[in-house]
């Protein structure tokens, strides 16, 4: 008895080795193809960078900075009464015209802008996964109305819908990112993936799962979507980019209420008159825009080196 | 191909009923109705509410209130503006139709051909400067943030590129930084803005029909006449009409007062598309050059232009072309971006400043005239699809 049920542990940890040695093989090949291209180690090294502010943020407020003259939606320095102020060292990126730190107000806003790319991306690619993957294999009235839903969604655009969706509702962080994510679920991405998951649907080992007795559900969340994620992880990170944008731009137009984001100071500046204000003001326009900028181009490109890995066809032409 | 156009037709409408039928129910799934705003108004009781609700038709479910939601918006009634009471809402959008139409029409227009023409060079010239050059710039244009690039282009020329040539020529551009026209110069003018741009929306429109004409003309000519037909044609209708707006028209003034307005709202939405279709153009230019067909029209000693501009651009259009249909509703996203920061009186703009003040009636009439238009943009692409690709028109 303690014979066969060691030898079953055994047997399972020595799966989970061979499981974790594959992955690791794999990891390493990918990384190895992913390392080739400086145009994803630049986006990686441009999200790493904003992560690394996201991270530093809490701590030089609890060593460093005052929070009450760093806090970054209502701080303010008694040391520097006449806002916006330029840089300075106390201030590395200037002041805010009510006078918050503007740096600290940049890395505050990263943190946002990490909650809302990763719980977007996340409903994204569940939902356009299942979604694909549920339309390819049962076809037939699903599959058409899951695509009539995608072909509704793919003729408005998203920014249209949003605006009036931000209109209607005060919609906080967290709920932006469901809201885009289900539409960009909707997205061209159903698409895509519908169709990679018609092209594995009849591939030997989804009948040979079916034949050792795999029901529907078995079939399509062991063999169908594990094969979808690497196209998953490609569209995972172009609706990053969708969703980053989509927040500047609505908190940019005063659509949004949250207590800080990039768009929102480029929104203030924008109030206050100082947007055209280039060569006095450009610490109020550039950091944020840029930091816009940047993190979605970031994810743009990590995407765009992904798409060569994913699609080897896309390789060294 | 006509059974496929009008097949897409019933599509284009049906998508457009579900649309309509989404966008009533997103708005009803807010708490509340326009009866509410009564509530605080000590002169009208609660049993005053509820009739002008049931006069106003809240009163019934919700089907209902769809099927007269939907047959108002078919007979041209979309309601009344609650922030410029009692304009209807059909005037408003109306008015400011024509605008966005033209800035999209000639921003996509423009940034498909610039694109086109700038993927297949860069893919020609492989490799070196030119690669990384063309690749940043297209990345920085498809992802900078849209109000960011907006005010650079403002600030370079309206501010700075403007004052440096008014100090080096002494001419006074007065690059305008937002608005469709400049009231002190209307306020004499014999005709209204939207008269007036509604003739050079026309004459914009003749000038490219004269053009096709003439291009496809001068297929059927003998070779040695086409160059003349064609630049003629060109020389001939832009000059003729600069003439008559300068001289005859005797609005030419205001043609270039609103000219002056359209030039940064169209440099602007552009750029943002040129960047995307750019990539695009020379990614699948680079698949084809790779196809046997190429090597075969290289071992024919075929001239390069041959080769690049007729074996292998004209297939590589091909994907350019469809994906249109995503990079039209980038345009329109990016059209409403660029409107609202250059507080150009369009569709978008409307949208967003009936948006923000709570002006449903006018938010869900210029939604759904961006779908529409949406809508008739891919219906364009489709049927220039089909014409693009003749392997669709004989099945």
């Amino acid at each position: 008895m303690t014979n066969s049920s060691s030898n079953r542990s055994n047997g399972g940890s020595s799966v989970w080795q061979a499981r974790w040695a594959l992955f690791r093989k794999s990891a390493a090949a990918n990384w190895a193809l992913f390392a080739e291209n400086p145009v994803g180690l630049i986006g990686l090294g441009i999200i790493l960078f904003f992560l690394l502010l996201v991270i530093l943020h809490p701590i030089l407020l609890n060593t460093v900075w005052d929070p009450n003259v760093y806090n970054p939606i209502n701080g303010f320095d008694p040391q520097s009464p006449v806002n916006p102020a330029p840089p300075s060292a106390r201030h590395l990126l200037g002041t805010a015209p009510q006078g918050q730190d503007i740096l600290s107000q940049l890395m505050f806003s990263a943190r946002n802008e990490f909650i809302l790319a990763v719980l977007a991306a996340t409903v994204t690619v569940t939902m356009t996964t299942t979604l694909g993957a549920i339309a390819a294999y049962y076809g037939g009235v699903i599959d058409n109305v899951i695509m009539r839903i995608v072909d509704l969604v793919i003729m408005v655009p998203a920014l249209s819908i949003l605006i009036v969706v931000s209109g209607l509702f005060e919609l906080s962080i967290v709920q932006l990112a469901l809201v885009i994510g289900l539409i960009s679920a909707f997205g061209a991405s159903t698409v895509v993936i519908k169709s990679q998951a018609l092209s594995i649907k009849v591939k030997p080992y989804i009948e040979a799962a079916r034949v050792a007795g795999g029901g529907d559900f078995h079939i399509i969340f062991r063999h169908l979507l594990p094969n979808l994620m690497p196209i998953a992880l490609l569209y995972m990170m172009f609706s990053v980019t969708g969703a980053i944008f989509s927040e500047a731009v609505l908190a940019f137009l005063g659509l949004l209420e949250v207590d800080m984001s990039w768009g929102i100071m480029l929104n203030t500046t924008r109030n206050l008159g100082f947007i055209l204000d280039f060569s006095n003001r450009w610490y109020l326009i550039f950091p944020a825009g840029l930091s816009i900028t940047l993190l979605s181009s970031a994810f743009y490109l990590v995407g765009r080196a992904l798409d060569e890995i994913v699609n080897p066809r896309l390789r060294q032409r | 191909m006509w059974s496929y156009i009008g097949k897409r037709i019933v599509q284009m409408f049906i998508t457009l009923l579900l649309f309509q039928i989404a966008t009533y129910i997103l708005i009803d799934l807010q708490p509340g109705d326009v009866t509410d705003l009564l509530i605080g108004n000590p002169d009208i009781t609660a049993a005053e509410r509820a009739r002008i609700a049931a006069d106003l038709g809240l009163d019934g479910p919700l089907p209902s209130r769809i099927w007269t939601y939907l047959t108002n918006f078919y007979t041209g009634n979309l309601g009344v503006s609650m922030q410029q009471y009692p304009r209807p809402v059909s005037e408003i959008l109306m008015t400011r139709l024509p605008r966005t139409f033209t800035l999209f029409m000639a921003a996509t227009i423009l940034s498909f051909w610039l694109g086109y023409i700038a993927g297949k060079f860069l893919a020609w010239k492989r490799g070196g400067a030119w690669e990384y050059a063309s690749t940043i710039t297209g990345v920085t244009l498809f992802t900078i943030f849209t109000p960011l690039l907006a005010y650079i282009l403002l600030w370079l020329f309206a501010r700075q590129l403007d004052s440096w040539i008014s100090d080096t020529f002494g001419i006074d551009f007065d690059l305008p930084i937002s608005k469709f026209n400049t009231p002190s110069l209307w306020r004499r003018a014999p005709y209204d803005t939207n008269t007036v741009f509604s003739w050079m929306n026309w004459n914009f429109f003749a000038i490219v029909m004269i053009i096709l004409i003439a291009l496809i003309v001068s297929n059927y000519i003998p070779r040695r006449y086409r160059p003349a037909l064609r630049i003629g044609s060109v020389v001939l209708s832009i000059g003729g009409s600069l003439i008559w707006w300068a001289f005859i028209s005797g609005v030419g003034l205001y043609a270039w007062d609103i000219v002056k307005h359209l030039f940064l709202p169209i440099l602007t939405l552009t750029l943002i598309s040129f960047g995307g279709n750019m990539l695009l153009t020379r990614t699948s230019m680079l698949e084809t050059l790779r196809e046997d067909y190429i090597e075969t029209a290289r071992a024919k000693g075929l001239p390069e232009g041959v080769i690049r501009n007729r074996h292998a651009a004209r297939n590589a259009v091909l994907p350019v072309w469809t994906a249109l249909v995503f990079s039209l509703s980038n345009t329109i996203s990016g059209g409403i971006i660029t409107e609202t920061v250059f507080s150009w009186p369009g569709i978008g703009a409307t949208l967003v400043q009936s948006v923000s003040v709570s002006d449903f009636a006018v938010a869900m009439g210029a939604l759904t005239l961006i779908g529409i238009m949406t809508l008739i943009g891919h219906l364009i692409v489709d049927i220039g699809y089909v014409f693009l690709d003749p392997r669709i028109r004989i099945h």
